[in-house]
């Protein structure tokens, strides 16, 4: 049985909590990647995660790329859309033809 | 020049790995095809699942920065303090051309999926229940987002993978098979004429020893 974490700045998560979603308030990159490693290996198989602290953490969100679990979402935080959540997307389509077709307009 | 040995048992050899990289190429090939059709498929869907929850979740931010306005943060945290609700996720795995894809089903712990409010009503702004209502909304989005989003990612990934063994097949070892059987057949052929051309000569000369053609060639013509 898996779970869903919820990790980024206090405000843009607290709500999660009410779902029923696990959630981890994180400001600190280097904690929160510790706590990252942690939740992943510990049966949670989505973590959704604001695109500021995202920002902070690449090198630990590519490590999980191209695992199949956990899947490592990045969502909007309170601060506004930074637009990293599409950027993820287009680099897939980038990896996979070459070149970014879905995006160019 | 290339460094195999010229023999028919190399050639047998080569032409049967030949054979099978060529087999493997095409195969490869239709996998690659295969797997961008269906990537190309999914990571629209993926786009427009993105754009869709990324508004909405902005929205829901709004009403999240409205309530936490009207209330102090301690009573916002007491208010979340102990969640009624408790989600699980279910996954199973299905493949697409060799990918194992994820696929999320939920289970909550209450009965009622709609039983999402942790607090009591009389202290709480009502723009909480206004923005736990819209997150609860988009939690199956989300969800679906998160299984779209990262079959993508493995989807795209095995797509790259699969396209340098192609181009590697293409570009590398097929020419090199095929440049290594034709050099041991022109090997052959060559060892073949020249020893053609060895007994014929041998012919040539044990004629000669027996017949002397080329004295009888030289000897004046006495008649």
């Amino acid at each position: 049985m898996y779970k869903i974490a919820v990790m980024g700045d206090k405000d843009s998560i607290y709500g999660f909590a009410a779902l029923g979603l696990d959630t981890f308030p994180f400001t600190d990159p280097v904690a929160a990647g510790r706590k990252m490693r942690e939740l992943a290996e510990n049966n949670y198989a989505v973590i959704y995660i604001t695109e500021a602290l995202a920002d902070k953490l690449t090198a630990e969100i590519d490590h999980y790329r191209e695992q199949m679990l956990p899947a490592i979402i990045l969502i909007p935080g309170v601060s506004g859309n930074t637009g990293k959540g599409i950027q993820s997307v287009k680099k897939s389509v980038e990896q996979a033809v070459g070149s970014d077709i879905i995006f160019n307009n | 020049m290339p460094t195999v040995n010229p023999t028919r048992m190399e050639l047998t050899r080569l032409k049967v790995k030949l054979a099978t990289a060529t087999r493997g190429h095409k195969l490869l090939k239709d996998k690659r095809d295969e797997l961008m059709r269906q990537f190309l498929d999914l990571v629209r869907v993926n786009k427009t699942l993105r754009e869709k929850v990324e508004q909405e979740l902005q929205d829901a931010n709004k009403n999240f920065v409205l309530a936490r306005s009207t209330m102090s943060s301690e009573a916002v945290e007491v208010a979340f303090m102990a969640p009624k609700q408790e989600v699980s996720v279910d996954v199973d795995t299905k493949n697409v051309m060799s990918v194992d894809i994820p696929q999320f089903t939920t289970h909550t712990r209450t009965s009622d999926a709609n039983d999402i409010y942790s607090y009591g009503f009389a202290f709480t702004s009502s723009d909480l229940d206004d923005a736990v209502q819209s997150l609860a909304e988009l939690q199956d989005d989300m969800l679906k987002l998160a299984e779209v989003e990262k079959s993508c990612q493995l989807m795209a990934a095995e797509i790259e993978k699969t396209r340098r063994r192609v181009n590697a097949l293409e570009h590398v070892m097929i020419p090199e098979y095929q440049k290594n059987i034709k050099y041991i057949t022109m090997k052959l052929d060559e060892n073949e004429r020249s020893t053609q051309i060895r007994l014929m000569k041998v012919k040539d000369m044990m004629l000669e020893d027996k017949h002397h053609y080329k004295e009888k060639l030289e000897e004046p013509v006495t008649e």
